[in-house]
């Protein structure tokens, strides 16, 4: 037991990378709630992401296609969730679902003949030797591309729901797709887009994974991420900036539960491994108590089909 | 130009055609997929729904299909009360580990002990019970304080993995097992050995059980109130609130019962086919049985031949594996598929199709 080995510099530097595809699925997420669609397939399209962005890697050597590989993959998938909500008016819940259990077996099905293979890495940033600063070279000035698109993609998100007209169509439908309708807007393109862009960030950060933190590609190897995402979109009160900041909390607790693992701390494997999701449980239930009192609120029209009648 | 229409009230012959249909459907799509693997589809469809019954090993494999199926049904049964009534339990794969492990904890403290009339009355107890308490805690976080039943039951289930590692590779451990992970085999411990009641039908109490909760749970939603307020909460909630029902007692009783299922799965599956608590001992029931309890269109006789469906396909798949060389995970897209199919289909239920242009009103 010796907290000594365990470098504080280092970890914010692992958490910012451990959270970036929490990051990317949770901001994906957050939009196609905000639309006023609950999509419970993250998980599933974050594995199909990772799968096809591994294979494409391999089979290119490229890991910049095997990412849009990723994305495309997902992308595709979550095109099905979209059809079947928005055309045939399934229920939201049991079709998320669904396009989970479909995606983790179809991954496992794609991926079984490339279990035993390595991707080349992709490098990460250097700017100009900023990298070489202490404390914040190696958190600010030396990390993965995607790491840098994945804040990008935060703020993007904050600018666009808050200042642009699309935006504000997309929160317009999330909150009443009745009234959005009379208006003139079209209710399924904006879903439609709003889940072909969860389904692409979904499958970016199934890719992160799979070609940079772990870099391998095994059945299952999401392991709870998507769910996690879901929660932390709950967490954010549905709102982009707080994606980040729950989402860092995570990265920080399974960070730092496999830094106790390996400094050989006097707990159990097996809690320190479940206590990220205990965790997220806990925060969970603090946001969920808090929620009467003025904090937040969930999309009105989230989780309801959409059909014009008249 | 297609539109569709809303139907006045569901149609009851869609409602019984779509599955059917939604069958047939991912035989073809399956089938495409199994042709795009590099197996004639044909022969792979007829692996896995003809010869499983029909086939020239069928004296093997129908045994298996009650073994199979015991464990789905008695799941789908507890979760379709709850999803009819929107409380979405969809951490029944933790609480059958739960369940199991509570039973083989029992089982095994007891051991060598021969008083099978006791020991296993109080495995099957403690089973249900370790099920139930686990799905518990998302009841009580929903009720006391709101939080999504959904993402908690589901983290849970990550959690009851660890713990289920915890168990094979500690506490549970066999003392006997020269090191190995796993407990003792409960099979070959008399007293708690969930035995076959009938040599070859694949018949043990487990399946038993299945077919007593179908028989109460058909009661239950067609003759008691507690049913009808099911029913009510899952079409009106608001009608319900109106109708003097407690939402938040029906949120415990629906997660409660679906958890308590789930642990008597989990302990039948553990004393008897399986055998011990081992670290792969779960292999996914509990998510199956999500599909299993839409297949079966959340009514307790549906879901007792949609349970017999899905333990085929489970069956076919590995009997598709070891002759056709069709990989294992080929099974789990396949049984994806077929709740897509049945999910889209549905609309037909709901809405009318309409062809040519809307008429002006």
């Amino acid at each position: 037991m010796d907290f000594g080995s365990i470098n504080p510099v280092l970890l914010i530097a692992s958490l910012m990378v451990a959270s970036t595809p929490i990051v990317l699925a949770a901001i994906g997420e957050l939009v196609v709630e905000r639309s006023g669609v609950l999509n419970l397939g993250v998980e599933g399209m974050m594995i199909v992401g990772a799968v096809t962005g591994f294979i494409a890697t391999i089979e290119t050597g490229s890991p910049t296609i095997g990412f849009a590989a990723g994305a495309f993959g997902a992308t595709l998938l979550s095109l099905v969730f979209a059809f079947l909500t928005l055309v045939f008016l399934s229920n939201q819940v049991a079709t998320g679902l669904g396009l989970t259990l479909f995606g983790l077996g179809i991954s496992a099905l794609m991926g079984q003949s490339y279990a035993q293979l390595r991707t080349p890495t992709s490098p990460r940033w250097e700017f100009f030797g900023l990298n070489e600063l202490p404390v914040i070279g190696p958190i600010l000035f030396h990390q993965h591309p995607l790491v840098y698109l994945s804040l990008g993609l935060v703020a993007a998100v904050w600018w666009f729901l808050r200042n642009t007209r699309r935006g504000m169509i997309l929160r317009a439908v999330g909150e009443n797709h009745d009234a959005a309708h009379a208006l003139g807007y079209s209710v399924l393109a904006t879903r439609f887009a709003a889940i072909a862009f969860g389904g692409a960030c979904a499958g970016l950060g199934g890719a992160f994974l799979s070609l940079v933190i772990v870099p391998q590609w095994t059945d299952g190897m999401t392991a709870g991420r998507g769910w996690i995402a879901l929660a932390i979109v709950v967490f954010a009160s549905w709102r982009a900036g707080r994606v980040l900041l729950g989402a860092y909390l995570f990265g920080g607790i399974s960070v730092l539960q496999l830094n106790l693992q390996a400094a050989g701390f006097a707990i159990p494997v097996e809690l320190l491994s479940m206590s990220p999701y205990l965790i997220t449980i806990l925060v969970l239930v603090i946001i969920s108590s808090r929620r009467g009192r003025g904090a937040g609120h969930a999309p009105a029209a989230l989780g309801r089909s959409f059909h014009a009648s008249g | 130009m297609i539109r569709l229409e809303k139907r006045a009230s569901p149609s009851s012959l869609w409602a019984y055609l779509t599955p059917v249909i939604a069958v047939l459907a991912t035989m073809v799509a399956g089938g495409a997929l199994f042709s795009l693997l590099g197996t004639d589809p044909i022969v792979a469809i007829k692996t896995i729904f003809w010869d499983p019954v029909f086939g020239e090993f069928a004296f093997y494999y129908r045994g298996q299909l009650l073994v199979k199926a015991g464990p789905l049904i008695l799941i789908a049964i507890g979760l379709a009360l709850g999803f009819k009534a929107g409380i979405w339990n969809i951490g029944a794969e933790g609480q059958y580990i739960i369940g199991a492990i509570c039973g083989a904890a029992v089982a095994l403290a007891f051991y060598p002990m021969e008083a099978r009339w006791m020991v296993f009355p109080l495995m099957i107890l403690a089973g249900a019970t370790g099920g139930l308490l686990w799905a518990m805690i998302p009841g009580i976080l929903r009720t006391q304080f709101n939080t999504n039943e959904i993402l908690v039951s589901l983290l849970l289930v990550y959690v009851a993995e660890q713990i289920l590692a915890w168990m094979a590779l500690g506490p549970l451990r066999n003392p006997e097992g020269a090191g190995f992970p796993g407990s003792r085999n409960l099979r070959q411990y008399e007293s708690a050995a969930n035995v076959e009641l009938i040599e070859g039908s694949g018949m043990h109490w487990g399946v038993v059980a299945a077919f007593i909760a179908v028989i109460f749970a058909y009661i239950l939603l067609s003759r008691h109130l507690t049913g009808f307020h099911i029913r009510l909460t899952g079409e009106s909630p608001r009608a319900a609130r109106f109708a003097g029902v407690n939402p938040n007692r029906l949120i415990l009783f629906c997660l409660g019962v679906s958890g308590g299922l789930a642990g008597l799965a989990g302990l039948f599956e553990v004393a008897g086919p399986s055998g011990q608590i081992s670290i792969d001992f779960n292999v996914g029931y509990g998510f199956t049985a999500i599909i299993v309890a839409f297949l079966g269109r959340l009514h307790p006789i549906g879901i007792l031949l949609a349970g017999l469906l899905m333990a085929l396909t489970y069956i076919g798949g590995e009997a598709a594996q070891a002759s056709l060389g069709l990989p294992a995970a080929a099974i789990q897209a396949f049984q994806g598929m077929l709740l897509f199919f049945l999910l889209g289909l549905d609309v037909l239920t709901n809405y009318r199709l309409r062809f040519g242009r809307e008429a002006v009103a």
